[in-house]
């Protein structure tokens, strides 16, 4: 896949995961959602079949990071496949408590 | 980017949980998604290019700014305190627009032909209708501009302050976590939509699942009620709010709302012993001091719970001064002391806040952004940081006074003056002097039944500061000239003070 930058919009092939990056490592990044590539947002593609090894699901509102945290993930919309960066399934980032002044 | 993916998500994830009340009317997630989606329909159909609100809080303003970032307009709150030219002046640099308003200031822009004029009851009329809302088409450059707050400036001729879709989003995302509040949790909204807490709390609340219920019309002793009533367990208020419902609650005219957990205030500076008398009478919330400004999309400093309770707790003096403080940057952001060549200063020397952050923005209508190539915001407030890291602020940099080559800082008279037993309320300023370049002015208000002439008070400061510091001008007033969210209108004082002298 190609390069990712902050703000940009995915969306998996084989469920309904989308995820928008808040941080991504330089160069190519090997994303995938449910065993498969992710897609743009707005790609129109045919649903594929979900990698029974990637579905242990996404969930909205969460972050899922990779090891040192070069990528970081918003779920936007839930799904059931599950994240992976190079074939390694993310991480769930730890809530921290964020300091709530509003 | 764009503001509607927090509603999207909220929507998507939380769609029947309230998120707003509003005199009795409620609205859920997945209603306000809907009504922002035929709102954006709307605005499409007219020849606008931005969306105002001039009016109080109602459901209608956070249905329009939801609307302006699905129709891809920027969304423009106005001052409903404006006086009629002012609100003209700025219509002009608004326009062409969508302006949302009440009864009885719909009749002034009528006919205009680049004001399309729509009650509040039209709007939220329009968001309740069952028509299909359209695709989730909105933009999503994060470029865009979002919201447009018009902040006053030192000359009086307010400049448009931009935040564009990344900044908020960025913010939102850096101090909230999704769906982080309990069913039960309810946010008092007081401030007004024009004001940059008025657009975070909105932003804040609906991503984090907070039902906000809003208060058009301040006063204590509807604070106290609606927040009982409601069962809020979270509010923000500006010092002057904080003031009045600690007054109201010491003199016996209510008592703390029984599900209120926490209180952040800001938008302004907290006077010390206001904060002492509200640590006493609801010394059991969770008390969170938030330090923004327009351009930085609100908070980038917050004091939290702990660290007002530590500061409170502490018998080390440095600790103890925390209290005063507006406490650490949000993680994200990065605050730096600058002298007035731009260089960094060292812990404890005083200088000019300058921040740096994705939320930052900088940047006005028409004028050049005031962001650094160095990507760092000075934000025109004098402070320092302590060894700690805390945050203090000394007051805008302009409030200076220059007296014969030595900078003084109302702040510090203003503090002195306070302790006096006689006086309520005092505002120091700079005014023009043949000897000195600039003299020491004070305004001060007394209070009820108290009595103490212009030298008692004179003596008084002499006693606690450098006689430089001594006011040669005190008037006595009966009021200070505040702006609706307590912010002192230093200008107003300092043209009362200077005609005088």
């Amino acid at each position: 896949m190609a390069t990712l930058k902050g703000g940009t919009r995915l969306k998996s092939a084989v469920c309904d995961t989308q995820v928008m990056v808040i941080a991504a490592p330089a160069g190519d990044v090997a994303l995938t959602c449910g065993g498969s590539a992710m897609l743009e947002a707005t790609a129109n593609a045919p649903r594929g079949t979900l990698d029974p090894e990637h579905k242990s699901g996404t969930q909205i509102g969460k972050r899922y990071v990779n090891e040192d945290a070069s990528l970081e993930l918003l779920c936007t919309k839930p799904g059931e496949g599950s994240l992976a960066l190079g074939g390694k399934s993310l991480k769930l980032k730890e809530a921290k408590a964020l300091p709530s002044s509003d | 980017m764009n503001l509607m993916m927090l509603l999207e998500m909220a929507a998507g994830g939380m769609g029947e949980r309230t998120a707003l009340v509003c005199q009795g009317e409620r609205w859920n997630h997945a209603g306000l998604f809907a009504g922002a989606g035929r709102i954006a329909a709307r605005i499409r159909e007219l020849p606008v290019e931005r969306v105002s609100v001039l009016d109080v809080s109602s459901p209608a303003v956070p249905l329009a700014l939801f609307g302006s970032a699905w129709a891809g307009r920027p969304f423009v709150p106005l001052n409903y305190r404006l006086t009629g030219p002012e609100l003209e002046a700025l219509v002009e640099r608004v326009r062409p627009l969508l302006l949302i308003t009440d009864r009885e200031r719909a009749p002034a822009f009528r006919g205009r032909p680049d004001v399309t004029v729509m009650l509040r009851e039209e709007l939220l009329e329009l968001a309740r209708a069952s028509s299909p809302p359209p695709p989730e088409d909105w933009p999503m450059e994060p470029e865009d501009v979002a919201i447009w707050l018009f902040t006053s400036g030192t000359t009086g001729v307010p400049k448009a302050a931009l935040l564009r879709h990344r900044h908020l989003v960025s913010y939102i995302l850096g101090s909230v976590e999704f769906m982080s509040a309990d069913e039960s949790d309810a946010a008092l909204v007081s401030v007004p939509p024009y004001h940059v807490a008025g657009m975070a709390a909105v932003l804040s609340s609906v991503y984090a699942g907070r039902r906000i219920v809003q208060l058009p019309a301040f006063s204590p002793e509807a604070w106290l009620a609606l927040a009982e009533a409601e069962r809020v367990t979270n509010a923000f208020v500006v010092p002057t709010m904080l003031a009045r419902i600690v007054d109201t609650l010491e003199a016996g005219g209510g008592k703390a709302p029984g599900a209120l957990r926490a209180l952040a205030y800001g938008g302004g500076k907290m006077p010390l012993p206001v904060i002492e008398r509200a640590m006493r009478c609801l010394g059991h919330l969770d008390l969170t001091n938030a330090y923004g400004l327009t351009e930085t999309s609100s908070t980038i400093a917050v004091l939290g719970p702990n660290d007002h309770r530590e500061a409170a707790a502490s018998e080390d003096a440095a600790v103890r001064r925390r209290l005063s403080s507006v406490g650490k940057p949000l993680p994200g952001v990065e605050v730096e002391i600058r002298d007035p060549e731009g260089k960094p200063l060292a812990t404890g020397q005083r200088g000019e806040i300058c921040v740096k952050g994705e939320q930052v923005s900088g940047e006005y209508l028409g004028r050049a952004s005031r962001v650094g190539p160095d990507g760092w915001f000075p934000t025109n407030d004098g402070g320092f940081l302590d060894e700690g890291g805390y945050l203090f602020l000394e007051g805008r940099i302009d409030d200076v006074i220059v007296r014969g080559g030595e900078n003084l800082s109302p702040g510090e008279i203003e503090d002195v003056l306070l302790e006096h037993p006689a006086v309520a309320d005092a505002a120091v300023v700079g005014i023009p002097d043949e000897e000195w370049g600039e003299g020491v002015a004070a305004a001060v208000v007394l209070k009820p039944g108290a009595s103490a002439s212009a030298d008692e008070i004179q003596g008084w400061v002499k006693q606690h500061l450098r006689s430089s510091r001594v006011p040669q001008l005190i008037r006595f007033e009966a009021e200070l000239p505040y702006n609706e969210t307590g912010k002192l209108l230093r200008r107003k004082v300092r043209e009362t003070l200077g005609a005088g002298s």
